[in-house]
């Protein structure tokens, strides 16, 4: 019965590459997440182009460029977190784990105010005001509802992610000798960074 | 200890009692090969009650006029046979099965690269499908769309589409999961002195098929996610009456759902490509060449979706360079065609029960496939489209191909995967007569749809009674064939048996190690120093 209880399993077995590859993966899938829903608008906005450019004057700019630069900047600190663990600069780290979660709880607050606002002015969908729409102003707002939702959807996933590894770097489960975790995390903050990247100029920039 | 009296010092997989116990010890179990099997009857179970749906659709047709039942009970009825099948037994199907339990093995690994996360996507897949199967019975009745969720229609019915929907997204990060770990493992776990070109060539097929589960997954799972927004809060993407486009959902479904073709079938391919040399006693003719088809197929199948809308409306441009890429994605599924059959070529053959399934697979997809051919022409899809031909074409490669090459590895693999040998005078005659059955079922229904009795109608003109009845007629005798089968593997299972670690004399490190496995497959990691069928 010894060698039966002694037995070591193999999900022991550590191997930080693999993690890695694991993610990058992961990442794809979420790209093509996210692209079929550019087709999706690119072809409504190919049908509706005097709709959706009418439509997109409705959003406002500033809110847009505000979260914009939030989520750049809260990709730089992820960055350094990670620089920091190889560093072995636990304080350093969790500092700027802990920057990056405030920016990311400043995007939320950001974009509840932004939608908030449509919302009080009766906009949401299947609203009245929204079903009443004309057929592309109805996409467009439908499009814009969506992905940033499921964007927010990723954003929060994102905290998540990063709250666990932040919680793991101060028992230092998480520590310059074993960091695959705070990598992955990093990336898929990332992932949600490069997504509004293409998010903000199709629904707020494009004429 | 006396039942554990082995002259070996490892337990096997199946005997290992690790933290937890039994029942728990299985539900909480990372080994690779119990998760295999936790796939494995999990699937039996889906898939004996898809047949059984499919036998009553069957008996419903056996003449004109309603027989047991009405057309909506119909309706509900095949498109829960196609979510049945097509969610929770081929997509995920010899993958999951035999990939789970053989992949690490054939590959000299311990485990994949990701055991939690395998267990996980088991979890996902389950989850999957009570989502799925709860459909039927919440809300206001089950869908009755068919399994494609086509726009607007599955936007109008007042059926519960949302539960359905919401199972499939589920199912599809199961899926995706799995093929991203099996990929992982490949390129991580490969055991010294395996080299990409020295894998067995079913490692080989679930590298393609991972990545179009990677790769095409998530673009039906947004849409489905769509759907249901659309559904739940009145959001207009596929309405045309609110500005969206039905076609548009057609599009982005069959991105996914034709590759997911190529992931049915790709392991399958790759099974009867490890039964075929072992039985040839011949190395595999044309490794290379297998190796490129497989990544051709994955490649060049993601590129043929629009084959499916002919006649939806797209542009003559597209239509004829979908039909010109539909028979491309032929050319490598036909190069595997001829090395199995070039191996076979001046072989030893040894005629055992793998060996007749893998035959009758060459048999049945070879229909499947130049039906697919006619379904592929302009011409000929305009005449045969939403027809019993398309349905007759499609259970031929997904039934005919996916399940023979699924049954046919099970009688490959039972020696290894639970140590005990089954009764092959009975495997065979089960095999005969599912064989009949399955051709009498599916071949007349070419004919029907030749002669234009459209699918999915639980009614028909009485020129059709015959071929109808002698199809109907066909399941039962499909049925007494999978029975006998099923019968004699149970059977096998319970039997003392004998252990016998390498029956067919096969060249794959599977066979090099005892039945069934022990926990970490390997007493010590081997070191492979020649490809993988050296005869």
């Amino acid at each position: 019965m010894d060698t039966i209880t002694t037995h070591h399993h193999a999900d022991a077995h550590r191997d930080d590459t693999a993690a890695k590859i694991g993610m990058w993966l992961f990442i794809f899938t979420e790209i093509l997440l996210f692209g079929g829903l550019f087709i999706v608008y690119a072809v409504y906005r190919f049908k509706n182009p005097v709709a959706f450019d009418l439509a997109h004057q409705e959003l406002s700019i500033p809110m847009g460029l505000i979260n914009t630069i939030i989520l750049l900047v809260s990709s730089a600190t992820v960055a350094v977190s990670i620089s920091a663990i190889q560093k072995n600069d636990k304080k350093m780290t969790m500092a700027m784990l802990g920057i990056t979660l405030l920016l990311a709880l400043v995007f939320l607050v950001n974009k509840y105010f932004e939608w908030g606002s449509k919302f009080e002015h009766g906009m949401y969908p299947g609203s009245d005001l929204m079903t009443n729409l004309s057929n592309g102003d109805m996409l467009f707002f439908s499009l814009y509802f969506f992905m940033t939702g499921l964007h927010g959807v990723h954003i929060i996933v994102g905290m998540i992610l990063l709250g666990i590894t932040l919680f793991k770097v101060k028992t230092g489960a998480v520590n310059s000798g074993k960091y695959a975790l705070l990598e992955n995390s990093g990336l898929y903050w990332h992932l949600v960074d490069l997504i509004w990247i293409f998010l903000f100029p199709l629904f707020y920039l494009i004429h | 200890m006396a039942e554990h009296n082995h002259t070996k010092h490892e337990p096997n997989y199946l005997e290992y009692q690790g933290k937890h116990k039994g029942l728990l010890g299985w539900l909480t179990t990372t080994d690779h090969k119990r998760i295999g099997l936790l796939y494995f009857y999990s699937m039996m179970t889906f898939f004996l009650a898809g047949v059984v749906m499919g036998l009553l659709m069957k008996f419903e047709l056996i003449s004109p006029g309603e027989q047991i039942m009405g057309a909506q009970t119909y309706n509900g009825l095949f498109t829960l046979h196609g979510l049945t099948m097509i969610f929770l037994f081929v997509i995920p199907g010899v993958a999951a099965v035999y990939g789970n339990f053989f992949l690490p093995i054939l590959i000299g690994a311990k485990d994949v690269s990701f055991p939690r996360l395998n267990l996980m996507s088991w979890y996902l897949y389950i989850f999957g499908a009570i989502v799925v199967l709860a459909s039927q019975f919440m809300g206001d009745g089950p869908p009755d769309t068919g399994w494609t969720f086509y726009a607007p229609y599955s936007l109008k019915t007042n059926t519960n589409v949302v539960a359905a929907v919401t199972g499939a997204f589920i199912l599809g990060f199961s899926s995706i999961l799995t093929g991203l770990n099996f990929i992982v493992t490949m390129h991580r776990l490969r055991a010294p002195g395996m080299g990409w070109l020295r894998m067995p060539l079913f490692a080989w097929s679930l590298y393609g098929t991972g990545w179009i589960q990677l790769l095409a997954t998530p673009v039906v799972g947004v849409t489905f996610l769509m759907v249901v927004a659309e559904r739940l809060l009145g959001i207009g993407f596929f309405d045309p009456a609110i500005g969206g486009d039905p076609i548009l959902y057609q599009h982005l479904f069959w991105i996914y759902s034709h590759p997911a073709v190529y992931i049915m079938i790709l392991p399958a391919m790759g099974a009867i490509t490890e039964i075929i040399p072992t039985f040839a006693r011949k190395t595999i003719f044309g490794y290379t060449a297998i190796v490129i088809s497989s990544m051709a197929i994955a490649f060049v199948g993601y590129f043929v979706w629009g084959h499916h809308m002919f006649t939806s409306g797209m542009s003559s441009t597209s239509r004829w360079v979908f039909s010109l890429l539909t028979f491309l994605v032929a050319i490598p599924s036909a190069i595997k065609v001829f090395n199995w059959t070039a191996t076979l070529y001046k072989g030893s053959i040894n005629i055992q029960t793998p060996f007749l399934w893998a035959i009758g697979f060459i048999f049945v997809f070879m229909i499947g496939g130049f039906s697919g051919l006619v379904l592929g022409s302009l011409a000929t899809d305009i005449h045969v489209h939403d027809t019993a031909f398309v349905v007759a074409h499609f259970h031929y490669i997904v039934f005919g191909g996916t399940g023979f090459a699924f049954f046919g590895a099970l009688h490959y693999w039972f020696p290894k995967m639970w140590g005990k040998i089954y009764n092959t005078k009975v495997a065979n005659l089960g095999l005969l007569i599912f064989f009949i059955g399955f051709n009498l079922l599916y071949f007349p229904m070419f004919y029907l749809g030749l002669m234009g009795m459209p699918r999915r109608y639980y009614d028909y003109l009485p020129m059709f009674e015959n071929a109808n009845v002698l199809s109907t007629v066909g399941s039962w005798i499909m049925a007494t064939g999978l029975i006998i089968i099923i019968v004699n593997l149970v059977r096998a299972r319970k039997g003392s048996g004998r252990e016998i670690d390498n029956p067919w004399d096969g060249k794959t490190l599977e066979w090099t190690i005892a039945s069934p496995p022990i926990v970490e497959n390997f007493e010590e990691i081997p070191v492979v120093e020649h490809g993988p069928y050296e005869y």
